[in-house]
């Protein structure tokens, strides 16, 4: 019971904080598509892959008092930054959360800005296509965004880079 | 004639209780109807478990879909058709697009994906893009007329005016389901003026706006959309049934990997329970089949199994109370469930948080998530403005998510003192549930 809902907890927890709802959820997708259980689903969004369901499951591990959202005032917006409560330690402390290898990829994930993680994301949003196409997408969909093509080439070595840290040892 | 422009010599029309008639001319979407993947819609119902609950609410995906295909034939044909902003020839895309929009969903779809982790919008992907009959017809249109197809349901089409068709927050999917939805439970809301609103929307390169002159057909629209969520989608009777059916699929899922020996056995759930679903395999998975199984399930020796079959197929659903996520709460959570433990009722199929979320309406936000591409309005003068700042009733419910949590037990189980007595009265007490 609420097995989803720890692994949101786990992974905020292990982050220590995360800042801004778009990080959060790129991070998320990214730790599913490196095959690491969160079971929230997406759709793909005008920043990448999104999940609604997501949303939800942190609006509600906020009203249980899990967790911590602070609204802070960035250049012209809003953004909301997530840590981990007491209760939401005590919380977790009695939920069998196994994901080892996570750590070190939420860690490095939590380093990169938000705008790197959505091109990361949108990438392996169509990893099923060849380099080329996904470039040629990303330029279509994601044009106001002004990618490089040495960015997409960072992003595709980031992503083998996390799949080796999300290896068990 | 190529077969992209082919027309049938008589145009062929269904009759239709929301539209009054849907209107075929092309060719190929008359072929794609006829194919065996879009006639298995007929067995899936629009709105799942909500039949439970309004027993008119007995309508098919299929008719949602050529719902969907006759408002994006009409928005394209008699309201876009000539002005500079519509590329004509992405007419036919469109056009298919709509109508196989929810070609991958599963039965009971939203239960059905969570136990087995699936996603319906794979499959429809798979259908367009794999070896099936409306694959053979899309790609008698063009080699990469199917990829194109696939690409504009998922939202990731180049053209995003045709993706807005499809997919936005005033879309040709949400008119015609809470026109439809609204018609088939016999509620009194979810009406707005389709006719006024189709009048007065405009293509632009992105998507479609609507004319300043047409906002209150859009506040009535949105308005319709809040009241349908809360009124009959997300009804707790109906999600009682949506609990109860989950718990069925997940209590048969864990019998066959702990090894039971089902007495009917599950054929058609094999590849489901061990996670290897092929295209096939999940065509040949609808209503009535699933259906099937609850009824002979009712048999089964596992007496969890038995139970929530006999629930569901005769409706003898959970009751519920409200739930708010809180330290407190949770703590009375944990308290009930060591109590119906104690009782010999497995908390893992007998108390369940269920939880209901919707956003009405949304504007982009700049450098954050949920970003939903907003309504636009044209004004006279020409200017483009979002809705919420000229509609204050919209901007009233703007980016407010509303989020409801339910908690479902079997009070009848509860009530039953034949067993456990002293335990089920202190549950009850904790569920301010009456003796």
């Amino acid at each position: 019971m609420f097995k989803d809902h720890a692994n949101i907890i786990n992974a905020i927890s292990t982050a220590g904080e995360i800042s801004g709802r778009k990080k959060l959820q790129k991070i998320v997708y990214i730790a599913k598509k490196l095959s690491f259980p969160f079971h929230e689903k997406f759709q793909f969004h005008f920043y990448g892959p999104y999940s609604e369901e997501l949303t939800l499951r942190i609006e509600e591990l906020c009203e249980m008092g899990y967790l911590n959202e602070v609204r802070e005032k960035k250049a012209g917006y809003y953004q909301y930054c997530y840590s981990i409560t007491d209760a939401g330690q005590d919380f977790l402390s009695i939920q069998e959360v196994e994901m080892p290898a996570l750590g070190a990829c939420l860690l490095d994930m939590n380093e990169q800005n938000a705008r790197f993680l959505e091109l990361v994301s949108t990438v392996l949003y169509f990893d099923t296509l060849e380099k080329e196409e996904v470039t040629e997408k990303i330029f279509t969909l994601k044009s106001k965004q002004k990618y490089t093509p040495e960015e997409i080439d960072e992003a595709y070595e980031y992503i083998e880079q996390l799949k080796t840290k999300a290896k068990p040892n | 004639m190529e077969y992209s422009g082919e027309k049938l010599q008589e145009e062929k029309v269904f009759k239709d209780p929301v539209h009054r008639y849907i209107h075929v001319r092309d060719r190929v979407i008359w072929d794609l109807i006829g194919t065996k993947e879009f006639q298995r819609l007929r067995r899936i119902k629009q709105l799942g478990t909500t039949y439970l609950t309004f027993h008119g609410a007995e309508h098919s995906r299929l008719s949602h879909s050529l719902g969907v295909y006759e408002i994006v034939r009409r928005i394209v044909d008699d309201v876009f058709e000539g002005r500079p902003e519509w590329k004509p020839e992405e007419r036919l895309l469109s056009l298919c697009a709509a109508l196989l929009h929810d070609l991958g969903h599963g039965p009971f779809s939203h239960s059905f994906e969570k136990v087995f982790d699936l996603d319906h919008e794979q499959f429809t992907q798979q259908i367009i893009l794999g070896d099936t009959e409306v694959n053979k017809i899309l790609l008698r249109v063009g080699r990469d007329f199917p990829k194109n197809v696939a690409e504009v349901i998922a939202k990731t089409y180049k053209g995003k005016l045709v993706v807005s068709l499809i997919s936005s927050q005033i879309d040709a999917d949400r008119m015609d389901y809470l026109q439809r939805d609204a018609y088939f439970t016999g509620v009194s809301y979810g009406h707005f003026d389709m006719e006024r609103l189709l009048r007065v929307m405009r293509p632009r390169e992105e998507h479609a706006v609507i004319k300043q002159s047409g906002m209150h057909a859009v506040e009535d629209y949105i308005m319709s959309r809040y009241q349908m969520y809360w009124q009959v989608y997300f009804h707790p009777v109906t999600r009682s049934a949506e609990v109860i059916l989950t718990k069925i699929l997940h209590r048969a899922k864990y019998l066959y990997e702990s090894g039971y020996e089902f007495a009917q056995e599950p054929h058609h759930f094999y590849s489901l329970f061990k996670g290897e679903v092929t295209l096939a395999d999940y065509l040949k998975m609808d209503e009535a089949v699933m259906l099937y199984y609850f009824e002979e399930w009712e048999e089964e020796s596992d007496a969890i199994l038995k139970d929530l079959c006999i629930r569901f197929v005769n409706r003898k659903l959970f009751k519920y109370v409200e739930f708010h996520p809180s330290n407190s709460q949770m703590n009375r959570l944990m308290e009930l469930r060591t109590l119906f433990k104690k009782a010999g009722i497995d908390p893992d199929y007998y108390l369940v948080v269920d939880s209901s979320s919707d956003l009405p309406y949304d504007f982009y936000r700049p450098g954050e998530e949920e970003e939903r591409l907003p309504i636009h309005l044209l004004k006279n003068n020409g200017e483009i403005r979002e809705l919420s700042r000229e509609s204050e009733i919209v901007d009233a419910i703007s980016g407010k998510r509303r989020t409801d949590h339910k908690l479902y037990y079997p009070a009848d189980i509860l009530r039953d003192e034949s067993t456990k007595k002293n335990i089920k009265k202190q549950i009850r007490k904790l569920l301010e549930l009456s003796d």
